[in-house]
């Protein structure tokens, strides 16, 4: 690691003014940004700390009846706090990692990294939620722009992600076999005018929707709508754990397990 | 009943009070009073002329006590190979220079090329990056057929090619095994790779170096397997220290698995730089540089052939392998895959003939050598993947054709230079058969049928020679060393023992087992008896632990010293009963004379050792101590049968172990529950390389696998509750306890029965697949079923 100053902020507002001091970035949970300070792979002369911001953290419903997690929100909080109104993402959370990383990382940290492999992305973009940052709101279907790309700006912070809660979903993820990441996962959220499937850790581009699959399914929401449907392998990941035929296929039959899973 | 104490007790371990509680002492947590810290600025280009190595920068940064080159280490010795093999045209190998810090070329990524020693690490690694390096990169050898072909680029200028040595063994057999097979009915062929590995222990590897310049005394703490061995290979080979000068010692040790054994480069820098900087130097590897710079394990690439008559009996083998040996020789590299490989292809078979050639071969890649198993887990590979194959082609039942092969009388010779002592392969089967009922399958496979999944089962024989092994045999081999084992047994006055033994306990519970022998012998508490390793300066020149050795050798060692103990005490004790020597017998902690009620206890008697007022001077010195070296006549011979099934998700690829089985004989056995969890252990990692192990280089020699994102371990979840039995025992018949050791064979006998229980999953789903490499993941399954 290389030295760097430590901010430790009460409030949005002081996090957004210290962010504003030349080389500063946002530490959350750290799982991410550590392995990557100790790497030297970063080299930013200030770390301003959002764990003790209170508003960033929690699990409420909103008026609206949106799911609403704050930025700070820890995987193992919502796997807990999100049980019983989105089980299926409380679920997602429930199997990111290991007990060490699901009691530190967050919600905020991985939708703002956005890993091509991450499971919260999915999520997100399945079921057509919203990033909220400390000056604006974002659709998900603008806002994961490409690998480890998003829509956003310097300084920017995730204050929330709110979720509007499907009839019903399932996430099905396949795993890399070291790291234990989605090597391709599905997120299927079957809502009452439509379906909307996401797929992380298969393409170059990140997480993306499978508009083809999204079709098939709100015509006839079943295993069989989608079991000949076959993903586009052109821009797939292709590395040691597999090939991007091989993951293009998993995307097949992650969708069509999720799909099941939900009719049972 | 079971005993609740001594030999054959399942005592509980007690060096895990300490480890469990973190209260162990590991190289790591010795810090010596005003060390320093140094970095290694490691290549990260595979293959290259280095032009120079400016550190004029980062001499002047913060903290910076010393900086360190190639050419500060010109007049120091080669990091020296233990083993010299002779090649079939009785030319010895190509051994080149093995420098300490990267001098006019590097070879592979994460070779050192500069040392910063420093206040801080951190400060030695930021005056590291300040460090400028020039190198004209040249292109990498990776591929281990391509390295041998004419013209290829050469990893040592100075060598005439990147191959080693070119083995034949038993060269003389060469023409009748030829000859079998064109006689053969069947010939059965196959093309496999055993997968490249990375040890992988929970402690990286770790070394502090100091110097008293008030006596001239170099001390090395570091994670060793072997601490006599290094100090005679780094003392008298690189570093010019006479052994009476230079302590090595290697206190708690966190796994070694093999790569622990060997005497790495690092070492001989923090002792080196230890002297040169005039203070203590310490280097503790991060996970990253553990990839890098520990040897790695296996990476070989062998076609083999069987052939067979006409009523399947095994007529005759042959064997093809490249074996990669990375860019240097390491210290024991050479002989893996020739004798600890090649006398090992037998397997538990009488077949006559055999012929084994290995290539080894330069590449630009971290050195590779013994890693758990060494040599005997890729042996094991071939033949047991190889008769399933023949089974399959035949149509006969692969269970059925082993057992039409079996070696069935000892001792037996095998013609690859061994002779095994004793064994039992039928009944080791019979007992495997019950353990994985078989008859159960069929329905078994019904059940995951009716989910969509396959189920397959698949088993395999092994055999291995551990308990290494006899001085003068392996001098003949080629080794650098003798391979005996050393005892001293201190006996003080109050009658405790202190037993200080020249094997070293990194994880396998000799504080407790070895405990249990003295403990039975004399007859007293095990407490009473307390198992000290690791240091050169308190135990015995030994050679240290791995290939399995430690009870079979230094067992036997302390066993021999324990019986002098024993005649001594005797005598002491006959003196102090006033009767004959011949009618005075130790039982149960105390001296009897025979037919009497007469005893002494033998605290009494160790006390008149040392406090000899009624003592026989004028016959005995006073004192309780002896030393015994014990030279074994020949290695153990355990063996065994394993039988793994799995369930395979057609659609994913995904294989999952559904159950474990392995029946071992391991001779007799004198903590059941140690031997268990050295098999659990071994188990793990063998299935790790079946699914999931690869260390992986890309074709520039970048390593692909360089840490646990993209190098899968095995976790528990990975594996099935094990059934493990080791009732069925043939004793040793050339040592004193009868035993033949348990610390490699699970990772030995496993990987096959996976890949052959793989392949019968695949068969039921109508697969026609003849094989399939380790690691068997998912995505090479999927690709195989959809070929
Ligand atoms: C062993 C291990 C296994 C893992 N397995 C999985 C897995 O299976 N699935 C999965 O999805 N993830 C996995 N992860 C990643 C984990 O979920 C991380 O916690 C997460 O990706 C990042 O969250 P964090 O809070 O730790 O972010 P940090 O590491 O603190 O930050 C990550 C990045 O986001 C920025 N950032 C952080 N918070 C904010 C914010 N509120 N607003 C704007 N920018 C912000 C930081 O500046 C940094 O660039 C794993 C991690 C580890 C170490």
């Amino acid at each position: 690691m290389y030295n760097f100053d430590v901010e430790v902020p009460a409030t949005v507002a002081e996090a957004v003014e210290a962010l504003g001091r030349d080389e500063a970035q946002p530490i959350s949970g750290g799982q991410t940004l550590i392995p990557t300070l100790k790497a030297r792979l970063a080299a930013p002369s200030v770390l301003v700390s959002l764990n003790a911001i209170a508003e960033l953290k929690g699990v409420r419903k909103d008026d609206a009846g949106l799911l609403c997690i704050g930025g700070g929100t820890t995987h193992a909080q919502v796997a807990k706090d999100a049980e019983a109104d989105y089980p299926a993402l409380a679920s997602l959370a429930a199997r990111i990692g290991d007990p060490a990383v699901r009691n530190r990382g967050t919600i905020g940290g991985s939708v703002a990294n956005n890993d091509p492999s991450a499971c919260y992305p999915a999520a997100v973009l399945g079921s057509g939620g919203t990033v909220v940052t400390n000056n604006r709101e974002i659709a998900a279907d603008d806002y994961f722009i490409g690998m480890f790309e998003t829509a956003l700006d310097e300084g920017e912070i995730v204050t929330e992600v709110r979720f509007p809660v499907p009839e019903a979903a399932h996430y099905e993820k396949h795993i890399q076999p070291a790291s234990r990441f989605p090597l391709v996962a599905v997120f299927v959220a079957k809502f009452a005018d439509g379906v909307r499937v996401a797929v992380t850790g298969a393409s170059e581009n990140g997480v993306f929707r499978w508009t083809e699959a999204e079709e098939a399914l709100s015509g006839n929401f079943s295993a069989d709508a989608v079991a000949g449907l076959k993903a586009d392998g052109s821009q797939m990941i292709s590395d040691l754990h597999g090939s991007g035929e091989y993951r293009a296929h998993l995307v097949g039959v992650m969708t069509k397990r999720a799909v099941a899973a939900i009719t049972g | 009943m079971p005993k609740d104490s001594g030999i054959g007790a399942s005592s509980k371990r007690r060096e895990d009070i300490r480890f469990l509680t973190g209260e162990g002492n590991y190289t790591d947590d010795i810090n010596v009073n005003g060390q320093a810290y140094v970095y290694f600025l490691r290549s990260d280009v595979a293959h290259g002329t280095l032009n120079s190595v400016d550190t004029t920068a980062a001499e002047g940064m913060d903290g910076v006590v010393k900086i360190f080159t190639g050419a500060d280490f010109e007049q120091v010795g080669s990091v020296p190979c233990g083993w010299q093999v002779t090649d079939k045209h009785g030319e010895v190998m190509q051994e080149p220079r093995h420098p300490v810090l990267a001098h006019g070329k590097v070879r592979h990524v994460g070779e050192p090329i500069a040392a910063v020693v420093a206040e801080t690490l951190e400060q030695a690694r930021d005056a590291a990056e300040a460090i400028e390096v020039d190198i004209s990169e040249l292109p990498a050898v990776i591929d281990m057929k391509d390295a041998v072909k004419d013209g290829a680029t050469k990893v040592h200028d100075d060598l005439t090619s990147n191959l080693c040595y070119d083995w034949g063994f038993v060269e003389e057999n060469k023409g009748a095994v030829d000859q079998a097979f064109k006689e053969a009915a069947h010939v059965t062929t196959l093309e496999l790779v055993n997968n490249r590995l990375v040890a992988n222990p929970m402690e990286p590897r770790v070394a502090v170096g100091d110097f008293s310049r008030g006596t001239g005394e170099h001390t090395l703490f570091t994670t060793s397997q072997n601490p006599h061995v290094i100090r005679l290979l780094m003392g008298a080979f690189v570093l010019g220290i006479p052994e009476h000068k230079l302590r090595v010692v290697a206190p708690d040790v966190g796994g070694g698995f093999g790569t622990k054994i060997f005497h790495y480069q690092e070492e001989a820098f923090v002792t080196f730089a230890a002297k040169a900087c005039n203070r203590a130097v310490k280097w503790t590897s991060s996970r990253s540089e553990a990839f890098m710079s520990d040897a790695h394990g296996r990476d070989h690439v062998t076609k083999i052939e069987l052939a067979l008559d006409k009523d399947n009996n095994f007529t005759a083998l042959r064997t093809d392998t490249y074996a990669n040996m990375g860019a240097y020789l390491s210290t024991f590299a050479p002989s893996v895959p020739t004798w600890l490989h090649g006398t090992l292809m037998a397997g538990n078979y009488k077949t006559p003939l055999i012929y084994v050639n290995v290539k080894a071969v330069f590449t630009n890649t971290v050195p590779v050598d013994a890693y758990r198993g060494a040599g005997r887990p890729e042996a094991t590979y071939q033949l047991e993947r190889l008769v399933d194959k023949a089974a399959h082609e035949l149509g006969v039942d692969p269970i059925k054709l082993r057992r039409q092969n079996f070696i069935t009388e000892f001792p037996y010779a095998t013609p690859v230079a061994v002779e095994y002592d004793t064994g039992d392969y039928i009944a080791t089967m019979d007992k495997l058969e019950e353990m994985a009922d078989i008859a159960g399958f069929a329905a078994r496979r019904k059940e995951s049928e009716a989910k969509g999944k396959l189920r397959g089962f698949g088993v395999n024989c092994y055999i291995e020679a551990c308990g290494i092994a006899p001085s003068n045999l392996v001098g003949q081999l080629g080794a650098r060393a003798g391979l005996f084992e050393s005892c001293t047994v201190r006996v003080n006055a109050t009658g405790g023992l202190v037993v200080m033994t020249g094997s070293h306990s990194h994880g396998q519970g000799h504080e407790t087992s070895f405990a249990q022998v003295v403990a039975d012998m004399i007859g007293i508490p095990e407490d009473m008896v307390e198992i000290v390793h690791g240091d050169t300066a308190n135990t015995p020149m030994g050679m240290g632990t791995y290939g399995s050795r430690s009870l079979a050798v230094g067992g036997s060692a302390m066993v021999r010293a324990t019986e002098k103990i024993i005649a001594k005490a005797t005598k002491i004790a006959s003196h102090l009963l006033e009767a004959s020597e011949s009618d005075v017998e130790l039982k149960d902690g105390a001296f009897t004379v025979a037919g009497t009620d007469k005893s002494v206890a033998w605290g009494d008697v160790t006390l008149a050792a040392y406090v000899p007022h009624n003592y026989p001077l004028e016959e005995i010195e006073p004192g309780l101590e002896e030393t015994a070296f014990y030279d074994p006549s020949n290695f153990t011979y355990p063996s065994g049968a394993y039988a793994c099934e799995v369930e395979l998700d057609p659609e994913t690829g995904v294989v999952t172990i559904e159950r474990f089985s392995a029946a071992d004989d391991f001779g007799n056995i004198v903590n059941p529950m140690i031997v268990t969890g050295q098999v659990h252990g071994g188990l793990a990692q063998g299935i790790g390389q079946a699914l999931l192990e690869n260390c992986s280089y890309d074709s520039d020699g970048q390593l692909l696998s360089a840490s646990y994102m993209d190098y899968a371990m095995p976790r528990a979840s990975d594996l099935p509750m094990f059934d493990v039995d080791h009732s069925c025992q043939t004793p040793c018949t050339h040592n004193p306890l009868g035993v033949k050791g348990c610390g490699e064979a699970g990772a030995i006998g496993s990987p096959p029965s996976v890949v052959n229980a793989v392949l019968d999953a695949m068969r039921s789903g109508g697969s026609t697949v003849d094989h399939i490499d380790m690691p068997v993941t998912p995505h090479r399954v999927w690709e195989a079923m959809n070929r």
